[in-house]
C-alpha cells in the first residue's frame, strides 16, 4: 500500500435529517489510524462514536469531508468496492454479537471465507484456528442459543479476525457481558492484536476496554474532543 | 457460494422448512391432482361415449338431425348396397330409430325405439341379449330408463310405433336385460330391440337410420343420401363441454397456484422482516445487496424444490394408486349428466406433473424474487439495527 496510514479522515461531517431538521452526527473529524493500533472512539451515548465506525467500515458514507480505509475513498467507493474491502479488510464485532443463529458456531466463524471463496480444507484450519484463538475450538457444533454471552462475543470475535483483516472495528463489544467476561475478551483482543498486527478501532464507553487501550479518542457531540496516547492499564 | 449459504439456512431452520416445504407440497400435490382427476373424467366420458354410442364414426341417413325429433320420421333409408359386405364382417352396424310410445304401468310415456342388430360387436351394448330371450318381442333398456319407468327384468309392456305408411301399432314387449350404462344418451327414453323386428314392425325392411363403423373401417366416400360423420363432429358437443369445463378447472388450476403463491409470499415477506439484523451483518461482512437478493431468492426457490423432492415422496405413489384403483363415484352423480361410472380414473400425464412442476418452480422464483426488492434499498446500518430503510 502506498499510503502510510490505514484509515484517514479529512474534515469528516455527517449529517442526518430527522423530520424538518438535521443533527450532526460528526462535526469536522481529522484523524488518522495506523497499523496494529488499539485504540478506542469514547464518549457518551450520541457523540458519534459507532457513526464514525461506520463511516470507516464503509457502511456508511460521510455526509462532508472524506474517510480513506486502505486506500478506498468512501465518499465516491460503490457498492462493489465496499463489499469487497469489508469482505478481505474489515471485521465487525457488535455489542448484539449478531451471530447467525441457525447456524452453527464453526459455519459462523466461517461465514466471511466462504463469502471470498477460500476452499474448504483451507477454510477449516482457518476456522479452528480461530476458534483456538478464542477458546471455544470444542464448541465447534453448538448453535448461538446454547452459548453463554461472553461465549457468543468469543465467536464473534473468531468471525471477525478467522479471515486475518487489517482491521477490526468493534461498536461496544464488552456492553452485554460482565466484568470476567469483558476482561477475557478484551485480553483475547490485545494478544491477536500483537500477533496478527490487526488495527483494533472500539466504540466504547466502557472504563474496562478503555483501560486496555493504547490510544483514546474522545468524542462529544461529533467533535473530537481529545486524541491521547496512553500507557494500558491491563496489558 | 450463495446456494450452499441458501441451502445452509434452509436446513439451519430445520421444522420451520419442512412446515413451508410441507405446505407447498400439498398445493402442488392438489393441483396435480385435481387437473388429473378432471383429464380423466374428461377422457372416461369421451371413451365411454365413443365406445357406447359412436364407434369410429357414424354414417347418417341425410335428413337425421338428433335435435330435431320430427324429423326421424323420415330420417331412414335402405342401407346402402355397397356395404353389404362389411355388414356381413361385422365392420358396420346399422341402428334403426323410430319415435314411439311406452305404457309401462298403464302409464303412457314417449321413447325412442332404436334397432340394433344382436351381435353386433362394434358398440359395448349388450346386443346379445335380444337374441338370447325366447320372449316373442324382447327388449333391452338401461338402467336409468328402468328407474324412471319402475321396469324390471321381465316385465311385459306396451310399445306403440307409427310404422312407414304412418299407420300406428302396438305390441307387447318383455324386457330382458336391464343395461348399466354409464352414458345417458343410450339410456334416457330408450328402448333397444333387435334390428330386423323393428324393421318389421315397421315395414322397414332392411333400412336404418345411421350405421356405426368399426374404428378400422372407412367407409366409401359419396354414398347417396348419406352423410359420414366422424369422431370429431360427434364429440364436438361433448369437447365443448369440455372445454367450458376447462375454464372453471383452470380457474380452479389458477386459484391453487395463487394460494401456493401467497403462502410463499408471505414467507419470503416476513422472513425478510424477521432477518434484517442479519441482512445487516452479511452485508457488514461483505455481501453485496445483489448477492443478497440472490440468497433470499434461492432460498425461496429451494422451497419450491424441497416440495417437489416432497410432493415425490408421497404424492407419486398417490397418484399411481388412484389412477390404477380409480376413486368411487357416488351413484346419484350420473344424474349430473356425466358419463363417468362407479369408478374415475384419473390421468397423470408426464405433460401434466412435468409441466406443473415445472410452473410450480418458476412461480415460486418469481413470488420469491418479488418481497427482496427491499432489499435493494436497505441500508446496512439501518439493517443493523433491526429497521427497514
Amino acid at each position: 500500500m502506498e499510503n502510510s496510514f490505514l484509515i484517514k479522515t479529512e474534515k469528516l461531517s455527517k449529517i442526518y435529517s430527522i423530520g424538518a431538521g438535521a443533527v450532526k452526527a460528526l462535526d469536522d473529524v481529522n484523524l488518522t489510524f495506523d497499523k496494529a493500533e488499539f485504540v478506542g472512539l469514547v464518549g457518551p451515548s450520541g457523540s458519534g462514536k459507532t457513526t464514525l465506525l461506520n463511516i470507516i467500515g464503509s457502511l456508511d458514507t460521510p455526509s462532508i469531508g472524506e474517510v480513506i480505509t486502505m486506500g478506498e475513498k468512501i465518499s465516491t467507493i460503490s457498492h462493489k468496492r465496499s463489499s469487497i474491502l469489508r469482505s478481505i479488510h474489515i471485521g465487525f464485532i457488535f455489542q448484539t454479537f449478531n451471530l447467525l443463529p441457525v447456524y452453527s458456531v464453526f459455519e459462523n466463524v466461517e461465514l466471511p471465507l466462504l463469502l471470498v471463496g477460500i476452499p474448504f480444507n483451507e477454510r477449516k484450519k482457518r476456522v479452528f484456528d480461530a476458534l483456538d484463538w478464542v477458546g471455544l475450538a470444542d464448541r465447534a457444533k453448538s448453535k448461538p442459543a446454547q452459548l453463554s454471552g461472553g461465549q457468543s462475543q468469543r465467536v464473534a470475535i473468531a468471525r471477525a479476525i478467522v479471515k486475518k483483516p487489517a482491521i477490526v472495528l468493534a461498536d461496544e463489544p464488552t456492553a452485554n457481558l460482565d466484568a470476567e467476561n469483558s476482561h477475557h475478551i478484551l485480553q483475547t483482543m490485545v494478544k491477536l492484536n500483537s500477533q496478527l498486527d490487526t488495527t483494533f478501532i472500539f466504540a466504547t464507553h466502557d472504563e474496562k476496554v478503555i483501560s486496555y487501550l493504547r490510544r483514546k479518542i474522545e468524542l462529544f457531540d461529533g467533535k473530537v474532543k481529545a486524541d491521547k496516547i496512553q500507557k494500558p492499564e491491563n496489558n | 457460494m450463495i446456494l450452499k449459504l441458501a441451502f445452509r439456512n434452509l436446513t439451519g431452520r430445520g421444522m420451520r422448512t419442512i412446515l413451508n416445504a410441507t405446505v407447498l407440497s400439498l398445493a402442488f400435490v392438489a393441483i396435480i391432482m385435481i387437473q388429473g382427476l378432471l383429464v380423466g373424467m374428461n377422457q372416461q366420458i369421451a371413451d365411454a361415449v365413443t365406445q357406447t354410442e359412436y364407434g369410429g364414426g357414424q354414417l347418417w341417413h341425410e335428413k337425421y338431425d338428433p335435435y330435431d325429433m320430427f324429423s326421424l320420421e323420415d330420417a331412414h333409408g335402405t342401407i346402402p348396397t355397397q356395404l353389404e359386405e362389411s355388414r356381413q364382417q361385422g365392420l358396420i352396424s346399422p341402428i334403426l330409430i323410430v319415435q314411439g310410445s311406452i305404457y309401462p304401468q298403464g302409464r303412457m310415456r314417449p321413447a325412442l325405439i332404436k334397432g340394433i342388430e344382436p351381435f353386433q360387436k362394434i358398440i359395448s351394448i349388450p346386443s346379445h341379449f335380444l337374441a338370447e330371450s325366447n320372449a316373442v318381442l324382447p327388449i333391452m333398456i338401461g338402467n336409468r330408463m328402468a328407474k324412471d319407468s319402475g321396469l324390471d327384468i321381465g316385465d311385459v309392456l306396451t310399445i306403440q310405433w307409427r310404422d312407414i305408411h304412418g299407420r300406428i301399432d302396438a305390441r307387447d314387449a318383455t324386457v330382458v336385460q336391464i343395461m348399466n350404462t354409464t352414458v345417458p344418451t343410450v339410456d334416457n327414453g330408450q328402448i333397444w330391440m333387435a334390428l330386423e323386428q323393428l324393421q318389421e314392425l315397421t315395414d322397414m325392411s332392411n333400412q336404418a337410420t345411421l350405421i356405426i363403423k368399426n374404428a378400422n373401417y372407412t367407409i366409401p366416400e359419396n354414398i347417396s343420401g348419406w352423410v359420414f360423420r366422424d369422431l370429431d363432429f360427434l364429440l364436438k358437443d361433448m369437447n365443448e363441454m369440455i372445454k367450458a369445463k376447462s375454464v372453471s378447472s383452470g380457474l380452479f388450476y389458477l386459484i391453487l397456484i395463487f394460494m401456493a403463491m401467497l403462502a410463499i409470499y408471505d414467507t419470503q415477506v416476513l422472513s425478510i422482516f424477521h432477518r434484517r439484523k442479519e441482512m445487516g451483518t452479511l452485508m457488514a461482512m461483505g455481501l453485496t445487496r445483489l448477492k443478497l437478493i440472490l440468497l433470499f431468492t434461492l432460498e425461496g426457490a429451494l422451497n419450491g424444490v424441497m416440495a417437489v423432492i416432497l410432493a415425490c415422496v408421497y404424492g407419486f405413489p398417490l397418484f399411481l394408486f388412484l389412477s390404477q384403483t380409480g376413486i368411487n363415484i357416488p351413484s346419484n352423480a350420473d344424474n349430473f349428466g356425466f358419463a363417468i361410472g362407479e369408478k374415475l380414473f384419473p390421468v397423470y400425464t408426464i405433460a401434466l406433473v412435468i409441466g406443473t412442476t415445472v410452473l410450480v418452480l418458476i412461480i415460486t422464483t418469481i413470488v420469491s424474487f418479488i418481497p427482496t426488492h427491499r432489499i435493494a434499498r436497505l441500508k446496512p446500518t439501518d439493517a443493523l439495527r433491526g429497521r427497514m430503510t
